[in-house]
């Protein structure tokens, strides 16, 4: 949403990532302001961002999956859980962590061409239910393959360790996680200013008019799946070396659904989107779990047993938070920024 | 190799896979009517058995009463679950509408835990009779109750879309929209017919594997194994839908069979079908009886 009369003149001012300097600055100093957190926040508030920040950059893969391509994954969690794998099993062969991360995403893209195939064939639909396939399997995988997962047991990992540094607390390792996201952002960004990101825009707006003007449907929605699967490994990974630990459960359907509730809550097709939907599913559970602490011990609580149940009312959260949205503001919450931002340009005039 | 075993597999399989198939045909015939693809549908099983387990606990009234009280509340469930969440996505993108039913189906599987717990309970017993026995094998009387409902669920269905004048609208709403509005069709409400049909004949399958097995959470898993047993069918397709659910519960005990003589992989049971499913939509992505969508530019 711009302002009526400002024309961009070139193709170049119209694909830049920050359209008026004042947003490049602004950019810089949220980025900035992002580094100052560990002195101003605890431990706990630090893990919910490390939390937003790995699941943005997953958020980031299936956004330009689903929001850029225009195809369907349920199995996003598989995929976020094979690269926390990965990352682990290579450590245990003595490479690096730094650079583990970067193999699982790699390793994780490989895995995500072979269950991307049949996106070279199939759409919408099927497609959707050949990814909810995919999940189902790997996770079956994961429980069994135990040189890979550790079984159902686990598997232990390393912490991040950078030129001897140890940055295993939650002050350092936020800004490892920091480092992935701005990175993984700029990437998508200037992916989206490519001959190849422009590729996979034009497969989701009309695949037979993309056709016709030559672009290779199946190489590019297969393509789409490997980058969405690199995504998932690389944020897969650093979930991994956060946490030390990685087990089979986590990734389960569930889970999935909520990278997908993400993208949509954010906003399909934004990149900055996926930043904002990521951040409202993290800090969901935390809204209700204060607002059933506020009706602890009251009538209320007692009647309908809320503190009992708060893992089921956070499960409901989900499932509602997706339904509204989708009804009341289905083009989610970078479309809603956006609205807000051409009220303040535009003011008082409403064009 | 154990042949007494192996006819039990088969015979569970079909037993099962009958149940798959009526559950895959309520599926099919909300995708049939309005294109919608819902991921809800094991949810329809869940709340159904709840609710009318919840009538014989609670409410002490007999089974056919609680049935027929459960079966009024699951069809205006239906109807409102489409007009309330469905009704303002249509003319959405299928990823919209596929997202909505999947949040409905989260929902409702919290809900129904919060409500009842996360517990499996148990049916009171309907039948006198614990098991009879078929030819020599020790059958259940229940698996052979939930043979006949099948049955008779199918022949229903066939009867409604061949003989009833709501059926003939259905097909035509089925066919071509637009069309069907202008000859006098009301889609809205074929719309919300069929979501109320497609309710009511999950809740029947909900009460028989409630019966069965008791009632828990695990039901809404049938939600997910319409989705094999549809895509083997052919996804818009009643008769594929049936035969569909058939094969894919012959499939999973014969690959427990398999699993448990040779190969020791365990979990195949679960994991088999979701295989078959990958291989069906390489090779014949339309399934077996779907409509295929010839594109032509």
């Amino acid at each position: 949403m711009t302002p009526a009369s400002d024309f961009r003149t070139s193709y170049r001012a119209d694909t830049t990532i920050f359209p008026t300097r004042n947003s490049r600055i602004a950019a810089i100093v949220g980025v900035g302001l992002l580094c100052a957190a560990p002195l101003v926040f605890g431990r706990y508030e630090l893990g919910l961002l490390i939390t937003i920040g790995f699941s943005a950059i997953a958020a980031l893969g299936l956004n330009i999956l689903v929001g850029f391509t225009g195809q369907i994954s349920i199995g996003h969690a598989a995929f976020f859980g094979f690269g926390a794998f990965a990352s682990a099993l290579l450590v245990e062969y003595h490479v690096p962590v730094p650079i583990a991360i970067w193999g699982a995403g790699i390793m994780t893209a490989l895995v995500g061409l072979v269950f991307g195939a049949p996106a070279a064939r199939l759409k919408g639909l099927y497609l959707a239910i050949a990814t909810l396939a995919a999940q189902f399997i790997l996770e079956d995988f994961f429980a069994r393959a135990r040189w890979f997962s550790g079984g159902v047991a686990g598997r232990v990992t390393e912490p991040y360790e950078l030129f001897g540094l140890r940055l295993d607390r939650e002050e350092t390792y936020f800004y490892v996680v920091l480092a992935h996201v701005v990175i993984l952002f700029l990437a998508a960004a200037n992916l989206m200013r490519t001959r190849d990101g422009r590729a996979l825009i034009a497969v989701r707006d009309h695949y037979l008019s993309a056709e016709m003007m030559g672009i290779n449907l199946a190489y590019y929605r297969t393509l789409s799946f490997g980058i969405a699967s690199f995504y998932a490994g690389v944020a897969g990974a650093l979930y991994a070396h956060y946490l030390l630990f990685v087990s089979v459960e986590a990734f389960n359907i569930l889970y999935s659904i909520q990278f997908l509730a993400m993208i949509i809550i954010g906003g399909l097709g934004s990149v900055m989107g996926s930043m904002m939907g990521a951040a409202f599913m993290v800090l969901l559970p935390e809204i209700v779990q204060a607002g059933a602490d506020l009706l602890a011990g009251s009538a209320i609580d007692r009647a309908l047993r809320i503190g009992a149940s708060i893992s089921f009312l956070r499960e409901m959260a989900i499932g509602a938070a997706i339904i509204l949205f989708l009804i009341f503001e289905p083009d989610g919450l970078a479309h809603r920024w956006k609205m807000i931002k051409a009220y303040w340009k535009l003011y008082p005039f409403s064009h | 190799m154990d042949t007494t075993l192996l006819f039990q597999l088969v015979l569970n399989g079909l037993i099962v896979g009958a149940l798959y198939g009526v559950v895959a045909m309520s599926f099919v015939l909300i995708y049939k009517a309005s294109q919608v693809v819902n991921f809800a549908q094991g949810e329809f099983l869940l709340v159904g058995a709840w609710v009318c387990w919840w009538m014989l606990t609670t409410w002490q009234l007999p089974f056919w009463a609680g049935f027929l009280v459960t079966l009024a509340f699951m069809t205006l469930f239906g109807i409102l679950l489409q007009v309330i969440v469905l009704r303002p996505l249509i003319g959405e993108p299928v990823i919209s509408v596929i997202m909505a039913t999947v949040g409905l189906s989260i929902f409702f599987q919290a809900l129904m835990k919060w409500i009842f717990g996360v517990f499996a309970q148990p049916f009171p017993p309907i039948f006198t009779a614990e098991r009879v026995s078929v030819m020599g094998l020790e059958v259940q009387t229940v698996y052979l109750a939930s043979l006949g409902v099948s049955a008779l669920i199918m022949l229903g269905f066939w009867w409604f879309f061949s003989y009833s004048k709501h059926g003939l609208a259905m097909r035509a709403t089925a066919f071509d929209q637009q069309v069907a509005q202008s000859l006098g069709v009301s889609v809205p409400k074929v719309f919300a017919m069929s979501w109320a049909i497609s309710a009511m004949v999950s809740t029947v399958a909900g009460v028989v594997v409630g019966v069965v097995n008791g009632v828990s959470s695990a039901l809404s898993f049938y939600g997910i194994k319409v989705f094999p047993a549809v895509i083997l069918g052919g996804l818009d397709s009643i008769v594929g839908a049936v035969l569909g659910g058939l094969i894919v519960g012959v499939l999973e005990n014969l690959a427990q069979y398999v699993d448990a003589q040779w190969l020791n992989w365990g979990n195949m049971y679960q994991i088999a079908p979701f295989y078959a499913l990958i291989l069906i939509l390489l090779i014949k992505p339309y399934g077996l009886f779907g409509t295929k969508n010839i594109e032509r530019v």
